[in-house]
């Protein structure tokens, strides 16, 4: 396949190099949920993420899996500085996502399940526009959007068609062309092939790993696809009820689970005590700040 | 080099808006026309008092009314850019994006503002020629530049006061966009719009002396009626310039606080 055409992607400082690509230390998640309990408002909280510690190497994949609420969202949106911790810190490339998120911006893009675009305008008006706020200029996107939609098999004749006509496999593509049009160092991919046909998936992962091989890319990725997560992660996380239970190859978590398949693995970590969901459910209601 | 990645991020801003407009033309036009229609019914008034046998001068009244209008179709124009800097955007989904992007907030709506006032006088230019068209009004007196000078300053306090009702909707998703319409009405009732602000009751017009508009509709109603050039101004634009120093900083901290508790409660976007 022919190299990627992204430019050279926003260089990391030098002194950067050494460090973790990410490096979340106690990193912590709550949602306040305002309910009324009779005549009045109660204030309860929910933990969306307990504190999290762990590293993700530069140019290294790892994936998240876990299920639906589980929390991965909520990392990834704490990560691109979206979200607000509410203890422990987190760091890309060293710099706070709360104190310096300025910088982690330049570093990091994401890619949603939603494509989330101004629907009424086209493809090419949407990401010449978004291309501008990285700093990158017309002349530039002009070249460079028809480059990576096509690399992305999608029809770069239907770039200036709305982008409500076009399905929601390509609003994908064009959600992932997004990302990489501002060539993040570290990519966050919450979801970022649901919904593709198979071929399209194929075209959408082959694009991850090129991006991690030719240029250095550091990728979290949230999938719900396991046999994606084995193929294209170093090591697997998974989280269970905003616990980060394992981060370790796909290989080690069969092990570590006696399980033959990643599958069997998952569902021993977080399928296996489904009495313990009730009892968590009957808990919830009760807790108070 | 840092200062053209700024207005490159400004450039797509404003980008962004003209390719909305351009998409939604058709609501565009609509919008004009009813802008048009509702207008055109106030600046009537003065005439409809003189055929139910009031004595005015008709043309003095109907100029006043005029610029009433056409200044509170630009007010408006202001504020509803300004809003949809959020709650276009929630609706969309795009707001994480713009959000996520290093783009400076300051530079972000620096961008929205330049838009709304390129957009806001377009339209209300637009709207004076089609009404001192159709009234056949004679301003013989008129001082362009006055009343330039006036708009001109005025519009930096509505872009900082646009900007301190955008954030509504990013602390309450549900009640924000409301919140803003009822200040903008009641911007409209005590800024004197379409009578002198005297007549207003004693709160309404300790709260007029705030309205940068009061001054606004003052200062070109002056230049416009009376031909007072930018010299004899000066009684309406010190008002401005100081609601204008201050309403801008305000404006941005406003905002900002609105974005730190819209990240720290997860209400940049509805679903989970
Ligand atoms: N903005 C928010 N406001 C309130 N609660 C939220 C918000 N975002 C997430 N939550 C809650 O936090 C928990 C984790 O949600 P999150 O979206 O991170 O899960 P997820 O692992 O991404 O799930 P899915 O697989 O369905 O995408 C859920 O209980 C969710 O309801
Ligand atoms: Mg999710």
């Amino acid at each position: 396949m022919s190299p990627l055409p992204v430019a050279a992607p926003m260089t990391v400082p030098v002194q950067d190099r050494a460090m973790p690509a990410i490096q979340a230390i106690d990193l912590r998640k709550e949602f306040r949920r305002r309910e009324r309990v009779g005549r009045r408002f109660e204030t309860t909280r929910s933990v969306a993420l307990a504190p999290t510690t762990f590293r993700v190497e530069r140019g290294e994949c790892v994936a998240i899996l876990g299920q639906n609420g589980s929390g991965k969202s909520t990392l990834v949106r704490l990560l691109s500085t979206l979200l607000l911790p509410d203890g422990g810190t987190a760091r890309v490339f060293g710099h706070d996502i709360r104190t310096d998120a300025r910088a982690v911006r330049r570093l990091v893009n994401r890619v949603s399940v939603e494509a989330s675009f101004f629907k009424k305008l086209s493809a090419f008006e949407n990401l010449s526009y978004a291309a501008r706020f990285y700093g990158i200029r017309p002349a530039d996107s002009r070249v460079r959007i028809p480059e990576i939609v096509e690399r992305l098999s999608f029809p770069a004749d239907r770039l200036r068609e709305p982008m409500e006509h076009l399905s929601r496999g390509m609003q994908q593509k064009i959600a992932l062309a997004r990302a990489l049009l501002t060539a993040p160092v570290v990519l966050l991919l919450d979801e970022p092939t649901t919904g593709l046909d198979p071929r399209s998936k194929l075209e959408v992962q082959a694009l991850v790993t090129d991006m991690q091989e030719q240029h250095d890319a550091t990728v979290l990725l949230c999938t719900h696809d396991l046999a994606e997560a084995e193929e294209l992660a170093r090591r697997v996380g998974i989280l269970h009820r905003g616990e980060l239970i394992a981060l370790e190859a796909a290989a080690g978590l069969k092990l570590r689970y006696g399980a033959a398949t990643l599958e069997e693995a998952f569902f021993a970590a977080t399928g296996g005590r489904l009495e313990d969901e009730a009892d968590r459910e009957a808990d919830e209601g009760g807790e108070s700040p | 080099m840092m200062m053209r990645t700024e207005l490159t991020g400004l450039a797509g801003v404003v980008e962004r808006n003209v390719y909305l407009v351009k998409r939604y033309a058709w609501w565009e036009v609509a919008f004009f026309v009813y802008t048009v229609a509702s207008s055109y019914t106030i600046v009537l008034i003065a005439k409809g008092i003189q055929t139910t046998g009031g004595r005015l001068d008709v043309n003095r009244v109907t100029t006043i009314l005029l610029i009433g209008a056409v200044v509170w179709a630009y007010l408006s124009s202001i504020f509803e850019v300004l809003t949809d800097t959020v709650a276009w955007e929630r609706w969309e989904g795009t707001i994480e994006y713009t959000f996520m992007a290093p783009l400076a907030r300051s530079v972000h709506l620096l961008g929205m503002g330049v838009f709304a006032i390129a957009y806001g006088l377009l339209r209300a230019a637009l709207l004076f020629a089609v009404m001192a068209f159709s009234f056949r009004l004679a301003m013989p007196n008129a001082n362009f530049l006055g009343a330039f000078a006036v708009v001109a300053i005025a519009s930096v306090s509505f872009i900082g006061i646009g900007m301190m009702t955008a954030v509504l909707p990013l602390i309450s998703p549900e009640k924000g966009t409301q919140l803003g319409f009822m200040a903008q009405g009641l911007l409209l009732a005590v800024s004197g719009v379409y009578y002198d602000v005297a007549v207003l009751p004693a709160p309404l017009r300790a709260v007029a002396r705030f309205s940068p508009a009061t001054y606004t509709l003052d200062g070109i109603r002056s230049s416009i009626i009376g031909g007072t050039g930018v010299g004899g101004l000066w009684h309406d634009l010190w008002p401005l310039v100081v609601i204008g120093a201050v309403s801008i900083p305000l404006g941005l901290w406003v905002f900002h606080q609105g974005e730190v508790h819209a990240k720290r409660h997860g209400k940049l976007k509805r679903s989970g």
